[in-house]
């Protein structure tokens, strides 16, 4: 399957690991990723709070080049906030054709020939595995099922609210795909508090302080109900719950060692590849009870 | 008529065992309300289940609890859905709560006056008349009407509040209720002090810049109020319109992301931090309150280098488009940065005049 394949900017910028798995895992998902390299930061809501019309048109500059692409059955991201931010934006250029218009004028006028059409479908990663290629396939490619690893799913505001506006219904229940691949993969879902909740990325210039005790409220909650690890598909939040994870243990008062995988990496793992091949090296805190490095073979580690 | 399950989290003050859990078998048409259930257990099994209603029609905004792990009006939502409803939903259980972020007086009855009502005061919940005061009535716009009815339509009913997750963990917040409310007036044409009531709110410290952006209250509100994007607005109307430069890097923030996004193309992570601090200029990181935060972050960052997760020389780089597509986006930037007036399509005003595709 071709898509067109926007991956975002802190893909590329402080998660390079998620950018560097999502290519490693393509080719055994059948998946080839034309990315689209001409395209602008989705803006991540950040910019429609300076500048709704801004925002839209960046993005709606996104969607043209992304229906360009020839052959691409779909545009694909693997960031729950890009997800959520240009949903926001094709939500307002598909309601409307005189707003529809007003967007193409100043596209046109800045990248001659570039025109966005109502209807484009921009799936996360996520909606992509049990929508596209389904769970019965993706199950069929586990060549290291995640036995006794024990994960909690942590999806990312941006990719399950608001329900309507991202298509979640009784016949698409995306709040419940991260849930269902897990488990394809052999893994364990973990129930705990966090799954649903806000990792509190966006406020982290703000209130740091309420940022951080997200996080930390968050990890705590999965070490309490024993996980191995968290699963995102959403970069920032992993920017906060693995980057930050030494300064938000600070904020909540408790010692924290939660590995925190992007879902690229968790799918590689399942689907054969070595941990190395998926730079699980590169996360602040170390996946060791998700990898035994010595002989990279995925499993909880023996009880202390 | 259908079995249900009523699971009901339980609490009693005059008990000193704390909250408990409590099932009720009940059979009930599956398009009964949750409301309903409750009412029955009460009647026919259980005088003691206290929950607050009214109207029984999504009106007065009293029975305000989470359904399945989800803030909902127990009257306005239907057992079938609810039995439905979240991950492991068995068609059959329905799990009643209070509502969180507010103390629970008895059962479902949690304490609105120590939370939201308190929020709501904070705001200065009423007019301050434009002077001169017109002898007869102020003419407002249509449009500006329409406009302010979104936020009009709140119940009060807390449901939103309920699940705030800024709220959560920062309980001063002002919370999603009250900021719409506040936007009620700052969008009201006949408000005189809509500009003082901005600088309020973006100068609290856990006022509209301490909205953690989850959509949370967009859901929870039975209403369609969607307190979030009341919040945005105000925000926008801070910082864009009346160039409000708060102490909590609000409005900084979001100058330096839309500056580095314009001169990039991309998100320029290594830029954006010590400007939202600092100011949004290359020289922004040589400023005292971005040097505090460097020192506060090398522990995160120390480790990053270490890890090898970003190349310094590459991260104060940054990426940025080639020259054609900057090009292009400088002329987007220019083209509607230029506008005499910011255009903004409100889909509640004008609703989608085509169907909408997902």
């Amino acid at each position: 399957m071709k898509v067109a394949y926007w991956p975002g900017c802190v893909s590329r910028g402080f998660t390079p690991e998620l950018h560097d798995s999502m290519e490693a895992v393509a080719p055994l998902l059948d998946l080839e990723l034309v990315p689209l390299d001409r395209a602008s930061c989705c803006g991540a809501g950040v910019i429609a709070e300076h500048n709704q019309e801004l925002a839209d048109t960046l993005n709606a500059r996104t969607f043209a080049l992304a229906q360009q692409v020839d052959g691409a059955e779909l545009m694909m991201n693997i960031c729950s906030t890009c997800q959520g931010a240009q949903s926001e934006c094709q939500e307002r250029l598909d309601a409307s054709s005189s707003y529809r218009a007003r967007v193409n004028a100043t596209l046109a006028a800045s990248d001659p020939g570039l025109s966005y059409e109502k209807g484009l479908t921009n799936k996360n990663l996520l909606w992509l595995l049990v929508e596209e290629i389904g769970l019965e396939a993706l199950r069929a490619k586990v060549r290291r099922p995640l036995t006794d690893l024990r994960v909690g799913p942590f999806y990312g505001c941006y990719i399950v609210r608001p329900s309507d506006r991202l298509g979640i219904d009784a016949d698409h229940p995306r709040d419940q795909y991260l849930h269902w691949v897990i488990e394809a993969l052999g893994g364990t879902v973990i129930d705990y508090a966090g799954t649903y909740k806000c990792c509190g990325f966006p406020i982290v210039t703000m209130n740091k302080e309420a940022s951080l005790k997200q996080a930390g409220t968050h990890l705590g909650d999965a070490m309490d109900a024993q996980a191995d690890c968290l699963v995102v598909p959403c970069p920032l939040c992993h920017l906060n719950l693995d980057l930050q994870q030494p300064l938000a243990s600070k904020a909540v008062g408790r010692p924290l060692a939660m590995p925190v995988l992007h879902l690229p990496q968790l799918l590689g793992l399942a689907l054969g590849l070595d941990p190395r091949q998926l730079a699980l090296s590169k996360h602040v805190v170390k996946p060791t009870s998700v990898i035994d490095w010595s002989t990279a073979v995925v499993g909880a580690p023996a009880p202390a | 008529m259908a079995e249900y399950t009523l699971r009901v989290r339980r609490f009693n003050p005059e008990r000193a065992d704390g909250p408990y859990w409590q099932e009720f078998a009940l059979e009930l048409e599956p398009h009964r309300s949750v409301l309903e259930a409750v009412l029955d257990v009460k009647g026919r099994l259980d005088g003691s289940l206290a929950i607050r209603c009214s109207c029984r029609a999504a009106i007065c905004g009293s029975c305000g609890v989470r359904v399945n792990g989800r803030p909902a009006l127990a009257c306005n939502t239907h057992l079938r859905d609810a039995a439905a409803t979240g991950v492991g939903a068995d068609g059959r259980t329905v799990v009643v709560e209070p509502m969180g972020n507010m103390p629970v007086l008895k059962d479902l009855v949690v304490d609105m006056d120590a939370v939201h009502w308190r929020k709501i005061r904070r705001v200065t919940p009423w007019l301050l008349n434009r002077r001169p005061v017109p002898e007869r009535e102020y003419v407002v716009p249509h449009e500006d009407m329409v406009d302010v009815t979104q936020t009009m339509a709140c119940i009060q009913c807390g449901a939103c509040v309920s699940d705030c997750l800024s709220m959560e963990v920062d309980p001063e917040f002002v919370g999603p209720a009250a900021a719409a409310k506040a936007y009620r007036f700052v969008g009201d044409p006949r408000d005189a002090e809509p500009r003082q009531r901005l600088r309020d709110l973006a100068e609290d410290p856990h006022g509209i810049y301490d909205c953690t952006h989850c959509f949370m209250c967009i859901d929870a509100c039975p209403k369609g109020v969607a307190p979030m994007s009341q919040i945005m607005r105000l925000r926008r109307m801070a910082g864009s319109d009346h160039h409000i430069v708060d102490r909590n890097n609000g409005e900084r923030h979001e100058e330096a992301f839309t500056t580095l996004v314009h001169d990039y193309g991309l998100l320029h992570e290594a830029e954006l931090l010590p400007r939202s601090y600092g100011g949004n200029s290359w020289f922004g990181k040589f400023h005292p309150a971005a040097g505090l935060e460097l020192v506060d972050s090398l522990p995160a960052i120390a480790r990053a280098l270490a890890r090898r997760k970003v190349k310094p020389a590459q991260a104060l780089r940054g990426h940025r488009l080639a020259k054609r597509d900057l090009d292009a986006v400088h002329s987007i930037f220019d083209a509607i940065e230029g506008r005499q007036r910011r255009y903004e399509l409100n889909l509640y005003r004008s609703g989608a005049e085509e169907e909408a595709s997902t």
